[in-house]
């Protein structure tokens, strides 16, 4: 048996917004073995992204635990966490947000390199970021420039440069490719998987794309409202949904084929995905669900092995 | 089919500090009556100043109409009055916009806002253009439309306020709706009720769509036609069918098989299409596509290719149509 890399256990990330407690991420629990992609897909306002900054602490969690080659990173300590960071890095979704606009190319690369010391001269350090951007598709030119000169998947290739300035073994990818045109999102989606590759890189890739999330990711998590719904490798997930959340969702997506377009049975859903603020108790899903039964609003279900490596919350799994 | 709408060579450009960007160079394309048109490509394409010169909501300058003609139902008008105008939109032309936040009023209730446009088209009273606007909400399928209608927009999630956009659109029967990226800000599965939404409404009211979008998957269960844009031009147009069943343009190939399918195999590599569109400050003499091209040769750099009929619906510019490109398919230096 191998050892995850990551175990995420009852994950939870509360906000307090005035009208009562938001709870953004609610109890989710999972692995993450090296190498692989794990993938986090949900609508607007499902979590996902909370849970991705929650995982590498850039959110204080409300409770859970979470193990990082075996040592559980919620119990470090400012300084123990600072190395510890070294480990786990992040890509934005916003390529114009998340790069200084003062700042040049070259001082946002080793910008994580400064903070953590790693070079002993400036020859060092140049030679880093160089090295750097040429791993990603860039080259000296760029070093001296600033974001406003590139374009959005360029800054995106910026951003990832940064991200693996100090050798992670774990990147969070959020959304990286939303926010760019469909044929540059190839571009960028090609490059994180040569990387994973080449340098062995965890990913957890967190995007609302379902089709994108399915090509990359070797396991899919599907987050409805806070909780985790259903887990499984992504071929499994995208061939027997057991949710029927994760029915309707993908059911949902439009296929660029007309044939099979004009032929495919749609699940609609009613209504919109409800407030996480003060939650009630029960399943997440219930009010839209067509097969609920008086259960599912009474006790939330187990996130329970339904099949082999294929996780499922949900009361009638076995029945649907 | 009755046309109600043709195109015909439309060239827009912004003039800039900089100088002048042609953004739209010389498009052509109908539509019929009751016919679903998707107008596909990336960023900068020109597909939604396209949609905004129809409805002429340009700001001019810097905008400004280089040539051409929009015939709407058999009247161009580019040479319409603003006063003219102002009776076409809304009335015979809808818009609805990529953002329903933005494009709704956030001091104005919902209902007013409705109103104001059913007062003002259709000359009804306080009291009826009310009664029509609950039922305008009630076909866009907005819950309890009575109690909703004097809500603010912060009050509906964004499929809802997308609903009222769609109900906006429709208070006037228009012949011709234009969507432009209408469920880009929304989710997959709200996507799914407004795009359903929309085929109902057209299938009531035998209304045309222009639908602007950069999603494939949107257009094949969407468009009968496809329109396929690039820097500016129209690189290929045909039925649905003929566009993704036979694409011909190397472009409209490349585009679809960049995007990951629920249905393909995970093994099989994505293809990007390296580098980006090209500057429209300076639009390059021969196809703009060239740089990217993989198949590109040299007679592409210097001159745009002319249009070529593959069927009586579907066309492509291209070079590798011309006989003497056959060689090129086949492998050889050509």
């Amino acid at each position: 048996m191998v050892e995850p890399l990551i175990s995420a256990r009852n994950i939870k990330k509360y906000f307090d917004v005035g009208e009562g407690v938001l709870k953004a991420v609610d109890g989710i629990s999972f692995d993450i073995y090296e190498g692989e992609t794990f993938g986090l897909v949900g609508e607007s306002g499902c979590g996902k992204s909370t849970a991705g900054r929650t995982i590498i602490r850039l959110y204080d969690p409300t409770d859970g635990e979470l193990y990082f080659n075996g040592k559980n990173i919620y119990e470090l300590s400012r300084h123990e966490m600072q190395e510890a960071r070294r480990n786990f890095q992040m890509i934005f979704q916003d390529p114009y947000a998340s790069l200084n606009p003062r700042m040049t190319v070259e001082e946002i690369v080793a910008e994580p390199l400064d903070i953590h010391g790693i070079y002993k001269n400036h020859k060092e350090r140049y030679e880093r970021v160089i090295e750097l951007l040429e791993l990603v598709g860039l080259n000296d030119e760029h070093a001296m420039r600033f974001p406003h000169e590139f374009s959005g998947g360029q800054r995106q290739r910026i951003g990832i440069a940064r991200a693996l300035a100090l050798n992670p073994k774990f990147i969070v990818c959020d959304e990286p490719i939303s926010a760019l045109d469909v044929s540059i999102q190839a571009q960028v989606v090609n490059l994180l998987k040569e990387l994973q590759k080449e340098l062995g890189l965890t990913y957890m890739f967190i995007a609302h794309d379902l089709s994108m999330v399915r090509y990359i990711s070797d396991r899919v998590g599907v987050m409805y409202l806070g909780h985790m719904m259903e887990l499984a490798q992504s071929e499994e997930l995208y061939i027997n949904p057991i949710h029927p959340y994760t029915r309707a969702l993908l059911s949902a997506i439009p296929i660029p084929d007309p044939e099979i377009q004009r032929n495919r049975q749609r699940i609609m859903l009613e209504g919109d995905v409800p407030s996480p603020i003060n939650p009630k108790p029960g399943c997440r899903f219930v009010d839209r669900c067509s097969y609920a039964v008086p259960k599912c609003r009474e006790t939330t279900p187990e996130f329970e092995e339904i099949k082999p490596k294929h996780f499922v919350a949900c009361h009638r799994a076995r029945e649907i | 089919m009755e046309k109600i709408l043709e195109v015909k060579d439309l060239a827009v450009s912004f003039k800039t500090f900089f100088g002048e960007v042609e953004a739209v160079r010389g498009i052509s394309f109908d539509v019929h009556r009751k016919e679903t048109i998707a107008i596909v490509g990336e960023s900068g394409c020109g597909k939604s100043v396209t949609a905004n010169s129809i409805m002429q909501l340009l700001p001019m300058p810097p905008a400004f109409f280089k040539g051409g003609q929009i015939l709407f139902n058999g009247e161009d008008i580019v040479q319409k009055s603003e006063k003219e105008m102002q009776h076409i939109r809304g009335n015979q032309i809808a818009m609805v916009f990529q953002d329903p936040m933005t494009s709704l009023n956030p001091t104005m209730k919902i209902g007013k806002q409705i109103v104001e446009g059913l007062m003002k088209h259709q000359k009804l009273s306080q009291s009826d253009a009310r009664n029509k606007a609950i039922e305008m909400l009630n076909l866009v399928a907005v819950p309890q439309p009575e109690k909703r209608i004097d809500q603010y927009p912060h009050e509906f999630s964004g499929g809802m306020r997308q609903r009222v956009m769609i109900a906006l659109a429709m208070v006037s029967n228009p012949q011709l709706l234009i969507a432009d990226e209408p469920t880009t800000a929304l989710d997959v599965t709200v996507q799914a009720q407004i795009l359903e939404l929309m085929k109902n409404i057209q299938d009531k009211m035998d209304m045309s769509i222009i639908l602007i979008t950069h999603d494939l998957g949107i257009v094949a269960d969407m468009s009968d036609k496809v329109i396929v844009m690039y820097a500016g031009q129209i690189m290929e147009q045909g039925q649905t069918d003929e566009i993704f069943k036979s694409p011909s343009h190397p472009y409209t190939k490349k585009l679809l098989a960049s995007v990951p399918r629920l249905d393909m195999n995970r093994s099989e590599s994505l293809h990007s299409i390296e580098g980006t569109p090209p500057d429209l400050y300076i639009p390059p003499k021969g196809c703009p596509f060239y740089d990217r091209c993989e198949d590109a040769m040299k007679i592409c750099k210097d001159y745009m290719p002319d249009i070529d009929n593959h069927t009586n619906t579907h066309y492509s510019r291209c070079w590798l149509n011309h006989p003497m490109a056959k060689s090129k398919a086949e492998g050889s230096e050509a």
